[in-house]
C-alpha cells in the first residue's frame, strides 16, 4: 500500500483501466504530451498513444458530444475538461443525449462514458475556474454525478465510474489534488456509485458533506467531540441518485443534521437532502437543519474565496446551534 | 483605402461561389459523363422509397389535421438528397439523422408503423433494433453531428488497431459514418466542432448537408455571408461538394465519391444538397406568412421524383404501368401502417412505460416514482 494524493490516485486509476480495457479512450484538451493541466493523465500518451489518449481540439461541445458517440460505437469514453466552469459549452450534449440515448433508442445504445472535471474553489484560480454547479447535473434523469473526498475514493469511484453502463460526470475538487496523501490499496479498487459512505461514527448530530467539504467538516467533528459532541459524519460520494437510506437512518438516530456544501445555498443539493429527510424523517427530527454552505453569489475572485467557502469556524458554528436546540 | 497594402499574402476568394452538379436536368436529360449507370432494380428501389416517403407524408399530414398524430417534419421535396445519399452506403455502414430523415430511415428498412407511433408520442417509435446501426433521430439542431465524429473515431481507431489501415486508423474496408443536417444547422457551434475533429483527424464521415432553403422562416441568406455552405469546408481541410438535391443521380454520384473516400481512408466529405422544403417545417408550421407561393410553384418543376420518371422512361427501364404498380403498392403498404399503428397505439395506454429505459440499473426512488403511476394505472 502506498500513500498517494488525489491526483496520482486519479492517475493510478485511468491507467488500471486502460490496461485493462482497451475500449476506454481519454480525451480532451491538453490530456496527452502536456499530461492534463493539473498532471491527471501523465504518462498515458506515451504508453497507449495518441489514438487512447487524444489531444482534442480546444471545444467542450465536441469532446462531450464526440464521446457520446464513441460510446454509442463501443467504446468507454472518459474525457475531460478542462474546469467545471466551461462544462456549460458542453451541457447540452450530456442533458440532451448521453443522459437520454439509452431511453430514446429504448436500450440500444447505451452511453457509458465519464465526463472528468476539476471542480470547487480554493485554488487562487481566475474566474469561472472554482465553480460548484452539481446541482445542474443532479438534477438531470440518466446522469450520474460523484465527487470523491480523496485519494482513496477517487481511485475507487473513478474505476467504478469507468465501468457504469450509463454516463458518470466525475467532478474532482482541485484544491484536495495534492493537499493530503492518503493509503491507496496497490490491489485495484472499484467503489460503489449508489452509496454514501460513514467516514466518523457518532449519536448526537448527523453530518453529511462531500468532495472537499468532507475533510473541513471531519476536523470540524475532530474539534467538537473534545466537548462532548459526537456527530455521525457521512460522505455522499455520489450526489444523484442520491444514497438516501443512508442519510435518512442516521439523522432518525441522532434527530439533528447539518449540511455542509461548497454550491451556493439557494435550491442548492442540501435542499434536496432536506426534503428527503423531511418526508422520511419528520418525527424523529429534533431540530431544524442547518445548511452550511457557499453563499447566493459568483464565487468570488480568489482574493476573497475563503470567505465563501464553509470553513471550520461555519460548520463548528452550525453544528453547536443545531446540538443545542431543545428538543 | 486597402488594408496593410505592404503586407505580403495571398487573396483569399471571398466570392467563391462553388458551382452546382447537376446529372440529370429539369426535363429528365442526362449528362451521358456523370450518369452512374445504375441498374433497373435498383433505380426501382429508389423511386419505390421516393414514392413510399412521398405519399406516407402526405397521409401523416392528414393524420395530423385529424388530430390522429402530433407534429412531424415532413420529407416532400427531399427525397432525392435523402435516398441518393443514403443508398450509396452499406448495409453495416452508421447513419446519424437530425428529425426530417424519413425517407433515409425507409430506404434503412424503418418500420412506417413505429415512425407513426413516435408522431403520436410513443417512446416505442424511436425503438432501434438490435443490430441497427442507425441513431434514433435528433431534434436539438446539428448537435448530433459529434456523435458521428466520435462514432468515425471508434471507427478508425479499431481500424489502426487491427492494422488494417494506416497510422490515421484508414484504409479500405472501414466502416463510414453518414450523418444529416440542414442549412439552419451550419449555423450551430456543434456542427462546426465536429467538421473539425473530423477533418483534423481524418475521419470516414460524410457530412449530408441537406439544403432546403428555408430554417422555418430564415431563408439561407440569413443564416450565412458565405454564397454556398459546401465551400465551408475548404477552411476545415475537407472537401465539399454541392450538387442539384433534386436530381437523384447527382446526390448519388457525390455521396458515392464521399462515401468512396472515407472507406479508403482520405478523411470526410462535405456535401451540400440544394434543395427545397415543399412544405411546412413541422405541421406547426404557416410558410405563407414568410414565402411566396410563387417559389414554390417554381420548385414544384424541378420536383425530384418526377425527373427520376422521366429519365427512367426515356432509357426505357420503367413505364407508366410499372410507375401505377409502385403507387399502388406504396398506398397499400401505408394504410397496412397506419392500420397497425392504430392497433398499437390503444396497446400501449400505460403510463408507467414512461420510466422504462431511462436508467441500465433504476435508482430505489425512481422505483418508487414507477410503482406509484403503476398504482394509478
Amino acid at each position: 500500500m502506498a500513500e498517494r494524493t488525489m491526483i496520482e490516485a486519479i492517475r493510478l486509476a485511468l491507467h488500471e483501466a486502460m490496461t485493462e480495457d482497451d475500449s476506454v479512450v481519454v480525451l480532451g484538451e491538453d490530456v496527452g504530451v502536456d499530461g492534463g493541466v493539473f498532471r491527471a493523465t501523465e504518462g498515458l500518451h506515451e504508453e497507449f498513444g495518441p489514438w487512447r489518449v487524444f489531444d482534442s481540439p480546444l471545444a467542450e461541445a465536441v469532446i462531450v458530444g464526440a464521446s457520446v458517440g464513441m460510446a454509442i460505437a463501443g467504446a468507454r469514453p472518459v474525457c475531460e475538461l478542462q474546469f467545471s466552469g466551461f462544462s456549460y459549452l458542453g451541457f447540452h450534449q450530456l442533458e440532451e443525449h448521453a443522459a437520454r440515448m439509452r431511453w430514446r433508442s429504448r436500450g440500444r445504445f447505451s452511453v457509458p462514458m465519464v465526463v472528468r472535471m476539476p471542480y470547487g474553489a480554493g485554488v487562487r484560480a481566475l474566474e469561472h475556474h472554482s465553480e460548484s454547479k452539481e446541482v445542474i447535473f443532479a438534477h438531470v434523469p440518466g446522469l450520474t454525478t460523484v465527487i470523491p473526498s480523496g485519494p482513496r475514493s477517487a481511485r475507487a469511484l473513478l474505476a467504478a465510474a469507468i465501468r457504469s453502463p450509463d454516463p458518470v460526470v466525475f467532478l474532482e475538487p482541485k484544491s484536495i489534488y495534492r493537499s493530503f496523501r492518503e493509503e491507496v490499496p496497490d490491489e485495484p479498487e472499484v467503489g460503489d456509485l449508489r452509496s454514501a459512505r460513514r467516514v466518523r461514527e457518532g449519536d448526537d448530530i448527523t453530518l453529511v458533506a462531500w468532495g472537499a467539504m468532507v475533510r473541513r467538516t471531519q476536523e470540524a467533528a475532530d474539534e467538537l467531540a473534545d466537548d462532548g459532541i459526537e456527530c455521525d459524519v457521512i460522505d455522499l460520494r455520489t450526489v444523484s441518485p442520491l444514497d438516501e437510506s443512508s442519510i435518512v437512518e442516521s439523522a432518525q438516530r441522532t434527530g439533528r443534521v447539518a449540511i455542509v456544501h461548497e454550491a451556493h445555498r439557494s435550491f442548492g443539493p442540501a435542499g434536496e437532502i432536506i426534503a428527503r429527510l423531511v418526508e422520511q424523517a419528520f418525527w424523529q427530527l429534533e431540530a431544524p437543519i442547518a445548511r452550511v454552505t457557499g453563499y447566493d453569489v459568483h464565487v468570488p475572485y480568489f482574493a476573497r474565496e475563503q470567505a465563501y467557502l464553509p470553513d471550520g469556524d461555519r460548520i463548528a458554528e452550525a453544528i453547536r446551534a443545531t446540538v443545542e436546540e431543545p428538543s | 483605402m486597402g488594408y496593410a497594402p505592404g503586407m505580403p499574402r495571398s487573396d483569399i476568394e471571398i466570392d467563391l461561389r462553388l458551382e452546382e452538379m447537376h446529372v440529370l436536368d429539369e426535363n429528365g436529360d442526362v449528362d451521358e459523363d456523370l450518369d452512374p449507370g445504375l441498374d433497373r432494380d435498383e433505380l426501382i428501389e429508389m423511386a419505390r422509397v421516393m414514392l413510399l416517403a412521398r405519399r406516407f407524408d402526405e397521409r401523416r399530414l392528414k393524420l395530423q389535421q385529424q388530430g390522429r398524430i402530433g407534429t412531424f417534419a415532413p420529407v416532400i421535396g427531399q427525397e432525392a438528397s435523402q435516398v441518393g445519399t443514403v443508398s450509396a452506403l452499406a448495409d453495416s455502414d452508421w447513419v446519424v439523422p437530425s428529425y426530417r430523415e424519413s425517407a433515409v430511415a425507409l430506404w434503412r428498412g424503418a418500420s412506417m408503423t413505429d415512425l407513426l407511433l413516435y408522431d403520436a408520442g410513443f417512446n416505442e417509435g424511436a425503438q432501434v433494433e438490435p443490430e441497427s446501426r442507425d441513431l434514433p433521430i435528433a431534434i436539438p439542431v446539428g448537435t448530433q453531428l459529434p456523435h458521428a465524429a466520435g462514432i468515425g473515431y471508434v471507427i478508425a481507431m479499431r481500424h489502426a488497431a487491427n492494422g488494417n489501415g494506416d497510422e490515421n486508423g484508414n484504409g479500405d474496408g472501414s466502416d463510414v459514418v453518414m450523418t444529416f443536417f440542414g442549412d439552419g444547422a451550419t449555423s450551430e457551434g456543434d456542427v462546426h466542432e465536429a467538421l473539425n475533429l473530423a477533418a483534423l483527424r481524418s475521419l470516414p464521415v460524410v457530412f449530408v448537408c441537406q439544403n432546403n432553403q428555408w430554417a422555418i422562416s430564415t431563408p439561407v441568406a440569413g443564416q450565412t455571408a458565405s454564397a454556398t455552405l459546401a465551400q465551408k469546408a475548404v477552411a476545415y481541410g475537407m472537401p465539399g461538394l454541392r450538387v442539384d438535391g433534386n436530381d437523384i443521380l447527382a446526390t448519388r454520384v457525390a455521396a458515392a465519391e464521399a462515401v468512396a473516400r472515407a472507406r479508403a481512408g482520405d478523411g470526410p466529405t462535405f456535401v451540400e444538397c440544394v434543395t427545397y422544403r415543399m412544405a411546412v417545417h413541422t405541421t406547426a408550421d404557416d410558410p405563407s406568412v414568410y414565402r411566396d407561393e410563387d417559389e414554390v410553384e417554381q420548385w414544384k418543376r424541378r420536383d425530384p421524383i418526377d425527373r427520376l420518371r422521366t429519365y427512367m422512361s426515356n432509357r426505357d427501364l420503367a413505364g407508366d404501368d410499372d410507375f401505377e404498380q409502385l403507387e399502388s403498392s406504396v398506398s397499400e403498404q401505408v394504410a397496412d401502417a397506419v392500420e397497425q399503428a392504430e392497433a398499437r397505439f390503444e396497446e400501449l395506454g400505460d403510463p408507467a412505460g414512461m420510466f422504462d429505459h431511462v436508467w441500465a440499473e433504476p435508482p430505489p426512488y425512481v422505483e418508487a416514482q414507477r410503482r406509484e403511476v403503476e398504482r394509478r394505472g
